[in-house]
């Protein structure tokens, strides 16, 4: 075990998997030279060279195209989209053909290819630069995506998706990457499609992925304290598949849940897991799953406003609150 | 109208610049490759004209769009390819599959949605796919394939292998985002391929000089200081030589971007009636027909003869006949694999539900011992 931060868990899994296997290569703007806009492949281009760490031209479309073409003939592409706003300008490779060609051509081609890609806003970027649309690649079958909110997580997912025969988008976040935790010096990887119950506890069920995963393991700690709540934290880790049963468990056992998500709040993740519980453990409920969603607005600049649009560790909190009172009163 | 009777009108209302006849032929084509490019060309004909019908049918669903008028350029851009280089096309790819080798019957069972269908079933008319030959696919989204296939040419790049890869789209094609950013990547990394556009004057009834500001389509290569050319693809021959051409220079590091001038001589689909063309268009079209006018010339060169003529195409008529008995004998896929092809690694908690099942099946009750603990996902 080794404290290290999310950003260099991420590249000691690409360094090693680039030292295990020949195939794996990394392509993306401004991933070579300049070691990426986040710093995730620092030093990969020094180690490996440049047919090893592509640079591209600024072409989302044609590079993610390019790298779905190259995994279909055995190669392992990891493809580095500078943040997941970009992504809208690879949708069409993303959607209509890596997700597709496994499928649409009777299982006759694989595409074992990682797209990596930070969401979060919280930056000041603006509207274009600071949104969370991991739905838009959760809805899609044939796509894997995975949401790491630790280092530890981020690596053993990282692994995982770079083994996997199919797309996997990789869910990274701006403000995870400085985050640190114990990350085992081991290559071992995680199980996409699984979910994790973070935190154990009797009172409420919290259920978050990414960002809002490790808020989650915060305000339990809070809440513990200061309300003698005993929060469950069910950490997603993986938006498809979604591993429904976990929910459910946790549900059972607490009879509430909350909801934290830095999506929006309408058509979102919130709205699958509430969903989800309502089938798997209606009878259970005592109280309304809630969601805490990010404000329906183009997230603005100002830093007021975009504190006042993005879910904290007070909403989460407030949210937990109402909740178990609500259940007090059905109890 | 038979084979050579079409011949015949077709030579006696020729004004096609397309059909300039060589007497002394100046290509690298053999007698054998000439006959072999004509009895493709037969063939694909025959196979579309069929297909057109089973679309009537109602054996055949969906979209279905024909290379009829494209005959030319399919044989003589088929034949100019190893065996180990792949090939990339559009959703009107029936003849190009069946020019890399792929059983017509395969691809006739495709349309017919059957489980012996090159796709098995999944991919249908605009999507065949067979990895023997290395069809690397037909796509339905216009541009799509134009950024795998490059992709593929990094690949044959990484490896450091022999291997080309050819990328057919259309003229609509090129003024697509992806088509752009492709070149840039495939000249910017010498990439072994061949952009191939099938210039047939129209996307769907949309121009091409009404869609395109440069309308001498291979002159777009200039931004990218990629090598190309235009030639007449109508002629089996001027494709293949243009083509090997091209494909030698993409084995070396330069990409190339060939445009082929030819007809569309039906519909953009087989449901299209096309009245948007005028009645001298269609005409037109008809006397340029690519078929007709190489069985014209090779009837010159002596290398046809009424009978071999309708030879070749009684046995194109009997090999689409037995591709018909191949796809309506092949079964339906069974709905029990319906969830096979989802994922090629198997993950947890895949959804397998069908449209009107409950995600919990049994109605959970509280207290019934975890009565509600039905699985949705089959863990594998
Ligand atoms: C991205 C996209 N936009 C629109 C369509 C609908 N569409 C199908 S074929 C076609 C015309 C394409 O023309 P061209 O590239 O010249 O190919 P052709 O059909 O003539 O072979 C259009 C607009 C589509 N399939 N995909
Ligand atoms: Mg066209």
């Amino acid at each position: 075990m080794s404290l290290i931060t999310y950003r260099q868990a991420l590249n000691d899994a690409l360094r090693s998997e680039m030292l295990r296997d020949e195939d794996v290569f990394l392509i993306g703007e401004e991933i070579g030279q300049f070691e990426g806009s986040y710093k995730i492949t620092a030093g990969l281009l020094a180690e490996f060279g440049p047919k090893r760490v592509r640079d591209t031209p600024i072409a989302e479309e044609g590079f993610t195209g390019a790298a779905t073409g190259a995994a279909m003939v055995g190669l392992r592409p990891v493809v580095e989209i500078m943040t997941i706003n970009f992504s809208l300008l690879a949708l069409d490779q993303i959607v209509n053909h890596a997700a597709k060609i496994y499928g649409m051509f009777g299982g006759q081609a694989r595409v074992p290819m990682v797209i990596r890609t930070p969401g979060g806003g919280g930056q000041q970027l603006g509207a274009t630069h600071s949104q969370n649309i991991e739905l838009f690649y959760a809805f899609v079958p044939g796509m894997k995506v995975v949401a790491p909110s630790s280092p530890a997580d981020a690596k053993a997912l990282m692994l995982a998706a770079i083994r996997d025969d199919d797309p996997v988008l990789v869910l990274e976040n701006l403000s995870l990457y400085n985050t640190k935790g114990e990350v085992p010096d081991e290559d071992v990887p995680g199980e996409i499609g699984r979910a994790k119950v973070t935190r154990e506890g009797s009172d409420i069920t919290v259920v978050a992925y990414s960002r809002m995963a490790a808020v989650a393991l915060e305000i339990a700690g809070k809440l513990a304290e200061s309300d003698g709540i005993d929060v469950e934290v069910v950490d997603l880790r993986s938006l498809r598949p979604l591993d429904r049963d976990t929910v459910i468990a946790s549900v059972k056992k607490t009879n509430c849940a909350v909801v934290l998500e830095d999506d929006w709040l309408t058509y979102g993740i919130g709205a699958e897991i509430a969903a989800t519980i309502s089938d798997g453990a209606f009878d259970w409920l005592d109280a309304p799953v809630r969601r805490v969603a990010m404000a329906e607005v183009p997230l603005p600049y100002a830093k007021p406003l975009e504190t006042a649009a993005l879910p904290s560790a007070d909403d989460a909190i407030t949210a937990v609150r109402e909740t178990l009172d609500a259940t007090a009163r059905r109890r | 109208m038979p084979p050579n009777a079409a011949a015949r009108s077709a030579r006696a209302t020729s004004t096609s610049t397309a059909r300039r006849r060589r007497p002394a032929p100046d290509t690298t084509v053999s007698s054998a490759e000439a006959l072999g490019f004509y009895r493709q060309m037969v063939l694909i004909r025959r196979f579309e004209e069929r297909a057109a019908r089973a679309y009537t049918e109602a054996k055949v669903g969906g979209y279905c769009h024909l290379n009829l008028g494209e005959e030319a350029t399919v044989a003589g851009l088929m034949a100019s390819l190893d065996e180990t280089d792949y090939v990339y096309t559009n959703y009107r790819e029936h003849g190009y599959a069946i020019a890399r080798g792929i059983e017509p019957g395969r691809v006739m069972a495709e349309l017919y949605g059957r489980s012996d269908g090159v796709s098995r079933g999944w991919g249908g008319s605009m999507h065949m796919f067979d990895v023997a030959s290395r069809f690397m696919g037909g796509y339905g989204i216009v541009g799509g394939q134009v950024p795998l296939a490059t992709g593929t040419a990094l690949a044959i790049d990484y490896r450091g292998g022999r291997e080309a890869v050819v990328c057919v789209m259309g003229d609509g094609t090129t003024n697509i985002g992806a088509f752009h950013e492709s070149l840039n990547i495939a000249a910017l990394w010498s990439l072994p391929i061949v952009y191939v556009v099938i210039n047939n004057g129209l996307g769907m009834g949309t121009t091409v000089e009404q869609s395109s500001a440069e309308p001498e389509l291979h002159k777009r290569a200039a931004s990218y200081r990629m090598a190309s050319a235009r030639v007449d693809g109508n002629d089996p021959e001027a494709v293949y030589d243009a083509a090997r051409t091209a494909l030698a220079g993409a084995r070396s590091g330069k990409p190339y971007l060939l445009e082929t001038v030819s007809g569309r001589l039906k519909g953009h689909s087989v449901v299209d009636p096309a009245t948007y063309r005028t009645k001298e268009e269609a005409a037109a079209l008809k006397a340029a027909d690519p078929v007709a006018a190489y069985a014209v010339t090779l009837h010159d060169r002596g290398l046809l003869t009424d009978e071999s003529i309708a030879e070749i195409d009684a046995d194109a008529m009997s090999a689409v006949a037995r591709a018909v008995e191949f796809a309506d004998a092949s079964p339906h896929p069974d709905v029990s694999t319906l969830f096979d092809y989802t994922y090629a690694t198997p993950v947890p908690n895949d959804s397998r539900r069908l449209p009107g099942a409950a995600l919990y099946p049994a109605p959970p009750r509280p207290g019934a011992e975890d009565a509600g603990a039905v699985r949705i996902g089959a863990a594998r």
